[in-house]
């Protein structure tokens, strides 16, 4: 039954082709969009008609590679700026969130820390239909009662990076509070006793040792923010993000192109992970 | 010197407080409490606004909104059971199965694909299933078939997307708990006669029922809240919840309707949590870690 009994080999083997179809089924269609980012055709489809990188350096005419697309790669450009915004927003709100759960005691705390936790569970459609109603809102009541059209509250960037920071934050602080429970609190009396205030304490030695988690949540800010589609959807204004701009060239049936932005996608989103797992794999060695 | 600490905490407290009550009341509970109002906001005939039922009449009078809606909530379940299924056996075999060597390595294999977007791993399925898809080919290569067959666009293939997209959000809090069964008790209960199906019953999945409660509910939302993977892969008549609410907010330009959509699937999906939770005597603070 498990690997300290005996088990017989009809167990094991049926036991090994089941993990194998596993991985095919979660490996089989990256791969073939892997794949086909190199195929020297029109479509994204077989047959194999040879190995060609045009569909990311083309120049055209005919294939138009990744690099030369406006489309793609100014959506890029755009998912760049956002999940900067978003990763520099919910980590320093996240951080806070973080010392005030673990450090701070104050009336409804329970209420308010359920309040935290529950941007992650409401599904990202409702955060993006419900930043969208209540921003329009307090545009119109701005333009009412003053008379000035806040241009920042119609659907763009700035809307997006609302919306996804709403749940994004959440995820920082679950990361820094976990770690900020290991913190040993003793350290930080032993800092009061030589006289430091509060402000030299937090600085020099609580985010000392909470700065592994801090990168690692604005890491996880990035990614999450930079693949985004749901809460997006709804708030981006005429400037798409990647996923936005991807969605609906899949939607219409695009070019490898597509796949050509996915093995770059793939790419980077294996070095920020892999980054991430090695700094904490670094930290944890400690 | 214990009322100096007291002051400066209060300045910390201040410091701290501030951003995240500005992030929790402007970003999450006053457009919330806005789409509630919306959602009882209707307009009469003269174009005057005001308070009305008829976004929530209209959803249990008009079979196309419901019937969506059960269908939604229908699937979910059916998905979440099925990934399940798949996710029980994989953990446990990563877990207690397979030597400790190779087990790092499973890890981590299992993780890898979920670190790529769900649209790209859509597209994947796409490229697969469709007409001019690679099965296709192949199949008619190898001369099994004759003529193309169009294997994309339906229920299958949504849940097919549906399930790969979710397994690893089931997957990682199972092998969370399975890891903390001991293995002594299995070796026991097969020692003293138990078969492996008494085991599983009586031992494993008791021990893993707050890895499975917390795995099946993150799923569940999941699922609901999905709009890539129905919009992409599911059949052009069998819409998605969330695709309704896209229409009424984008399409329709009715908000108000589109409002009630969005609470409604906020209960719904709030209310099958509930269940579950009530049904295996589980609490939230325990399963959202």
């Amino acid at each position: 039954m498990i690997r300290t009994l005996p088990n017989t080999s009809g167990y094991k083997i049926g036991f090994n082709l089941f993990a194998g179809a596993y991985f095919l089924f979660l490996f089989a269609p990256l791969v073939m969009v892997c794949i086909l980012a190199f195929n020297d055709s029109m479509f994204p489809a077989l047959p194999w008609y040879g190995f060609t990188l045009d569909w990311f350096i083309g120049k055209g005419p005919g294939k138009v590679g990744l690099f030369y697309n406006p489309l793609n790669m100014n959506a890029i450009l755009t998912s760049l700026k956002v999940a900067f915004g978003v990763s520099l927003l919910s980590t320093f709100v996240g951080t806070c969130a973080a010392f005030l759960f673990d450090q701070e005691e104050f009336r409804f705390k329970k209420l308010f820390y359920l309040l935290m936790i529950a941007p992650m569970v409401v599904p990202g459609v409702i955060l993006g239909i419900s930043t969208l109603s209540f921003v329009n809102s307090l545009g119109g009541l701005i333009e009412r009662t003053i008379g000035i059209d806040l241009r920042i509250l119609s659907p763009g960037l700035f809307l997006v990076m609302c919306g996804q920071s709403a749940f994004i934050t959440t995820f920082v602080a679950l990361v820094v509070i976990a770690r900020l429970r290991k913190f040993d609190r003793t350290l930080e009396e032993a800092a009061y006793n030589l006289g430091a205030t509060r402000f030299e304490v937090i600085w020099h030695i609580t985010l000392k040792f909470l700065r592994p988690s801090i990168i690692g949540g604005a890491a996880v800010a990035f990614l999450l923010s930079f693949e985004n589609f749901n809460t997006t959807l709804f708030l981006i204004g005429s400037k798409p993000t990647l996923p936005i701009a991807l969605f609906a060239q899949i939607r219409d049936g695009g070019t490898p192109v597509v796949n050509a932005v996915s093995v770059l996608l793939m790419f980077g989103m294996s070095l920020v992970a892999l980054g991430n797992l090695y700094l904490s794999r670094k930290n944890d060695g400690k | 010197m214990m009322n100096f600490r007291k002051r400066k905490i209060k300045w910390g407290f201040v410091f701290f407080f501030t951003p995240v009550f500005l992030w929790l009341s402007l970003l999450f509970v006053m457009p919330h409490l806005e789409l509630l109002r919306l959602s009882f906001v209707g307009t009469d005939y003269y174009g005057k606004s005001g308070f009305t039922l008829g976004n929530y009449a209209a959803f249990f009078t008009e079979p196309a909104y419901w019937l969506t809606f059960a269908r939604t909530a229908t699937y979910s379940i059916v998905i979440t059971l099925i990934v399940l299924m798949i996710a029980l056996p994989m953990a446990f075999y990563i877990t207690k199965v397979v030597g400790l060597r190779v087990r790092g390595l499973l890890n981590l294999m299992v993780i890898v694909p979920f670190w790529v977007s769900v649209l790209i791993r859509v597209y994947g399925w796409m490229i697969i299933l469709r007409e001019s898809g690679i099965i296709n080919r192949v199949l008619i290569g190898l001369g099994i078939w004759k003529t193309p067959m169009e294997m994309l666009y339906n229920d299958v293939s949504l849940v097919i997307g549906l399930v790969h997209t979710n397994l690893l959000f089931m997957l990682v809090p199972i092998i969370g708990v399975m890891d903390s069964l001991d293995d002594s008790l299995i070796e026991a209960a097969s020692n003293l006669g138990a078969n492996k199906l008494m085991v599983w019953w009586k031992i494993i999945l008791p021990h893993c029922m707050s890895g499975i409660m917390s795995g099946s509910i993150i799923v569940f939302m999941l699922i609901t809240g999905s709009y890539i993977t129905p919009s992409l892969m599911g059949g052009k008549n069998s819409q998605w919840f969330t695709q309704q609410i896209y229409n009424q907010f984008i399409i329709a330009f009715n908000w108000n309707q589109g409002a009630a959509f969005g609470l409604l699937l906020l209960a719904i999906s709030s209310l099958i949590v509930w269940i579950a939770l009530k049904v295996t005597r589980q609490k939230l603070g325990e399963v959202v870690k």
